[in-house]
């Protein structure tokens, strides 16, 4: 039951951690680009998509920069090669496979899947089910209460059984040594 | 058993060490190139001394090229030319792509500073540099005698850069002892 109520409770945090990326995203396609271009479109229902590709592509020049924060010439070139994929119906896919043959993978802030980062994103997955698995071996263990009081009871002198067992054959092993 | 799991944070704690110290010989601004190995790309561009000249990969004339990316605003290309102008002595083949600069300017600067180059390609508008994913001058490609591209050098050329990371290739792809 306990259980249970954890594997909710993760699901219930992973579900709201998406949820505030989305909206941060939101909030960033909002925000004014740099320099204050003003893009004009052909069709209104291209902006959305190239503020979303603005937010997620990166900067060559100034790091840590997406396209849509940086002033850079570089960033204002690709911000106009943006404009004419997308006036092009291009695909965000093709738009994104063209700036990365030219710049690498490095310019995409949202990395694909494959070899060099299957740890990367796998890596959530695997902290989750080592938690799991700790927490399984915890509960599987016998409840501790019931084990701790005997040794303490008896600090003194242990009577248990086993320790006692133990205790001789120290002994016994020290005085054959001598 | 127990007293190994003590070991756990200390194992821990090393190999993130490990990690940290190897990543801070890393050059972060140094990108890994999406066209070394590839052709260099197609172009159509006025040639930098006569406007109505138009130059395309088909100048380079089938031979082994540096295809140097420079301009009169880049601090580093004033370091960089006497370098130039030693390797054009040498006998390399150097083609100057003049990125996003003025057309006096850099005709004044040829005419001050010498002019190691076989001829300018005057891509005003950066539409060759965002071809080859250029996102800072000086930039230095090794380009063979079938148009691949061998090696690119993001930033300034000198000695040790070409000892070091040129002239094997050069040697080998020229097949000739510089």
């Amino acid at each position: 039951m306990r259980l249970a109520i954890l594997l909710l409770l993760s699901l219930f945090t992973f579900a709201a951690s998406t949820e505030v990326v989305k909206s941060t995203e939101a909030a960033g396609s909002l925000e004014a680009i740099k320099g204050a271009e003003v893009v004009a479109f052909s069709d209104e229902a291209l902006r959305p998509r190239y503020h979303q590709l603005l937010q997620e592509l990166r900067c060559p020049k100034c790091q840590n920069q997406n396209l849509a924060d940086s002033n850079s010439p570089i960033s204002q070139d690709l911000r106009r090669e943006i404009q004419r994929m997308l006036e092009e119906q291009m695909t965000d896919k093709q738009i994104k496979d063209y700036l990365k043959s030219r710049y690498s993978e490095f310019i995409l802030y949202r990395p694909e899947v494959n070899k060099n980062t299957w740890l990367l994103w796998g890596s959530p997955m695997l902290v989750v089910l080592l938690g799991l698995l700790i927490l399984l071996r915890h509960n599987r263990q016998p409840e501790p209460s019931a084990d701790k009081e005997v040794p303490k009871a008896n600090k003194e002198a242990p009577s248990n059984t086993s320790d006692q067992q133990r205790l001789a054959e120290l002994l016994g092993d020290k005085e054959n040594h001598q | 058993m127990n007293r190994l799991a003590l070991f756990i944070p200390l194992a821990l704690f090393v190999g993130l060490s490990l990690v940290l110290l190897f990543g801070l010989d890393k050059d972060p601004t140094d990108l890994p190139s999406a066209l070394v190995g590839e052709a260099f790309p197609v172009f159509n561009l006025p040639s930098l001394k006569d406007e109505q000249n138009v130059v395309t990969e088909q100048d380079f004339n089938g031979e082994v090229v540096l295809v140097n990316v420079w301009a009169t605003w880049c601090f580093a290309c004033r370091i960089e030319h006497p370098m130039l102008n030693k390797l054009s002595e040498q006998g390399v083949k150097i083609i100057g792509l003049n990125y996003k600069d003025q057309r006096a300017g850099a005709l004044a600067w040829l005419a001050e500073r010498g002019d190691p180059y076989q001829f300018n390609i005057f891509d005003a508008k950066g539409s060759l540099g965002i071809d080859l994913g250029v996102y800072g001058a000086p930039e230095t490609y090794l380009v063979d005698a079938d148009g691949i591209i061998r090696h690119r050098r993001v930033g300034v050329v000198d000695d040790r850069v070409w000892e070091s990371e040129f002239r094997a290739i050069y040697e080998q792809i020229t097949g000739t002892e510089q």
